[in-house]
């Protein structure tokens, strides 16, 4: 296993009553993606600014590549990218003199600088609308040049807080391409997002806020297994009688929970790819099967799914 | 129990004071600065303010010399004579800058923090690897740098303007006592530039900071000399009118209309400009016995009369800023 690049131990943060981030244990690993995620206000900025050094712990304890970013905030800071989640650049300057401030407060030699924003600005398409004020620019365009900015850093670790909130689904998916291009670079990621469905498809590993509480952690698939029950979800759809169906399916080895929807549509949980069962289950009960599908595991859902289980306990 | 143990030891650790800071606090300043005088000095407010200013100096420098040129020969003092010479219907030179640079200065620091917030890039800058202190001294010192080359560069207009029309070189003491009235303005001027610069930082909107700062300097050009007569009366009240309850009244007044950076300027420059200036406030005949009245004084004994002015405008402006370090230092990121 690659060796871990953040890690929390009890991380708090106080402020005055209210506890904005409560004991906080996080590991994330060299080369992965990891997501931090939850509703707004559930502590994922405040987490990611007391990794930057930026705001101090009540409590507990931080190393980022093994640096304390209290203690050492200059080292982590110059190892670290980030990425704010409403990114403000001074607009009346261009992308370049934008980019050429940050460089020199990151202490690069004047040609190395020029060097590097070139190509950071190369790699993001801003070749172009470089020498435009970036009060020009659109939403979008200022998130890319947020990314060159972290480039020209070359940093290990980089750290994103919201980076797909505001974007047009087409921006959207070409920034979570962009972080996928990062990764395979060996750029370690963590990012934060309320957007569940829009970052599982790119996160390695995810951890799930509520109230302060880091609640779940894991893979998509291993925390589906752990709130959904059955990791396997399979939607048919079948014509015939649906009782007599709906009993089938529910007979076949594995299967956890049937649920008849609209349209003669069924929904199968299941703890292993059943598909070729169910239809067998189908067929033999008399029913004309006319679409399957194995659905991936939806973090919305197991977000949704782990509440109604946290609610119903509580009401109990 | 050994759990409690280990997280009791862990909150102790983070409770215990940080002794050593990792690296130089100045780290980037000079980025900061450069940045910052660069947009100070392309902003269209500052070319306003400047315009504004070279005006004032022209027009009043240009009475001034109008008036001078009479008494070209009779003057040992001709070219400080310039800034303190008024010609109706306008003031003097250094009247108009009691007034002038503090506007200068506040709108160079109004919106130097609270202006990052709005526009969001304070998270972004200091996710690079530099203190807060760095970006707060970085701002204060393009403020005082901005200031001090626009009044040195009046302050060579009026030399060379004085040496067109006057016909005679500038002395020796003349320059020296002018170019301590520039410093003296300089503090001024960061006593105003510390003002803007915390309600930057304490208020969120630049427009509120802005409405602060004119308020305090408006208390201070207007309202504080009738409140420091009216407090003087309460504090040392004239029950029997003798001479010493008169004094002590007026004395009262003195110290306490010292407080506003106003009157330690104005102060400061009658002491340098005006070098047969003796004592401030009363003068008592007695205490004039044996003195050759409107004889000047040495640059040395000009400077030892004003000192306390000097040293308490450039204290002014570091207490300013040290209660403006420690309210950014303790502030919190997040908008």
């Amino acid at each position: 296993m690659s060796a871990a690049v953040i890690e929390t131990r009890d991380l708090t943060k106080r402020y005055g009553d209210f506890v904005a981030v409560d004991a906080l244990n996080l590991t994330v690993r060299e080369g992965q993606v990891f997501g931090l995620l939850g509703p707004n206000g559930a502590g994922k900025t405040t987490t990611i600014l007391m990794l930057l050094g930026l705001t101090e712990p009540s409590s507990g304890e931080v190393r980022v590549l093994g640096l304390d970013p209290t203690r050492q905030p200059l080292s982590v800071k110059a190892r670290v990218g980030y990425l704010p989640d409403q990114i403000g650049f001074y607009d009346d300057l261009t992308a370049r003199e934008n980019l050429g401030y940050i460089a020199r407060l990151n202490g690069l030699p004047r040609a190395e600088a020029q060097q590097r924003i070139d190509a950071a600005l190369a790699r993001m398409e801003l070749s172009e609308v470089a020498d435009r004020p970036v009060g020009t620019y659109s939403r979008g365009m200022r998130q890319r040049l947020g990314l060159a900015e972290l480039l020209i850093k070359q940093p290990r670790i980089i750290i994103m807080d919201e980076p797909t909130l505001g974007l047009d689904p087409e921006a959207a998916r070409r920034f979570l391409e962009l972080i996928r291009e990062l990764k395979d670079e060996g750029i370690t990621i963590l990012l934060s997002s309320h957007l569940l469905h829009q970052v599982q498809t790119v996160c390695d590993r995810v951890g799930l806020f509520y109230k302060s509480r880091l609640v779940l952690e894991g893979s998509v698939p291993e925390l589906a297994q752990r709130v959904l029950g059955g990791a396997y979800r399979i939607e048919l759809r079948a014509d015939g009688p649906a009782d007599t169906l709906t009993e089938a399916l529910r007979k076949v080895p594995g299967v956890s929970a049937v649920r008849q929807e609209a349209g003669a549509r069924f929904v199968v949980e299941a703890t292993s790819d059943l598909r070729a069962e169910a239809a067998a289950a189908v067929v033999t009960a008399g029913g004309r099967l006319t679409e399957l599908e194995l659905d991936e595991p939806d973090l919305d859902e197991i977000y949704a799914r782990y509440f109604e289980g946290v609610q119903h306990a509580a009401a109990n | 129990m050994l759990q409690r143990t280990e997280q009791l030891t862990t909150s102790a650790r983070a409770a215990q004071p940080q002794r050593v800071r990792e690296g130089s606090p100045w780290t980037g300043l000079w980025a900061v600065v450069a940045k910052d005088m660069a947009d100070h000095l392309t902003s269209v407010r500052m070319r306003i303010l400047e315009a504004l200013i070279v005006l004032t100096a022209l027009g009043t420098v240009y009475g001034a010399s109008e008036g001078l040129r009479e008494t070209v020969s009779q003057d040992r003092f001709l070219f400080l004579r310039l800034f303190t010479t008024g010609q109706e219907p306008l003031p003097a030179f250094v009247g108009f800058l009691t007034f002038l640079v503090p506007l200068i200065a506040i709108a160079l620091a109004f919106d130097a923090v609270n202006g990052e917030f709005s526009r969001r890039t304070m998270a972004r800058v200091l996710a690079q690897p530099i203190y807060r202190d760095a970006l707060l001294l970085g701002k204060f010192l393009a403020g005082l740098f901005t200031l001090a080359l626009v009044l040195a560069a009046i302050w060579l207009l009026i030399f060379g303007m004085g040496i067109l029309r006057l016909g005679v070189p500038p002395g020796g003491e003349e320059t020296a006592r002018a170019l301590v009235f520039l410093l003296a303005t300089l503090f001024f001027g960061g006593i105003w530039l510390g003002v803007a610069l915390l309600f930057s930082t304490v208020f969120r909107q630049p427009a509120t900071a802005a409405l602060a700062s004119i308020a305090v300097w408006l208390f201070f050009m207007v309202f504080w000399s009738i409140i420091a007569s009216t407090l003087a009366q309460a504090i040392s009240p004239t029950e029997r009118g003798t001479l010493n309850e008169v004094l002590a009244q007026v004395q009262t007044a003195q110290t306490l209309a010292r407080i506003s950076p106003n009157t330690l300027y104005v102060e400061a420059t009658l002491g340098l400009l005006n070098p047969s200036t003796r004592a401030f406030g009363l003068v008592l005949p007695w205490q004039l016995e044996g003195a050759l009245l409107g004889a000047p004084l040495s640059l040395g004994q000009s400077l030892l009369l004003i000192w306390p002015q000097l040293t308490a405008m450039v204290a002014a402006t570091i207490l300013l800023f040290a209660l403006c370090y420690v309210l950014f230092q303790r502030q919190e990121i997040r908008a």
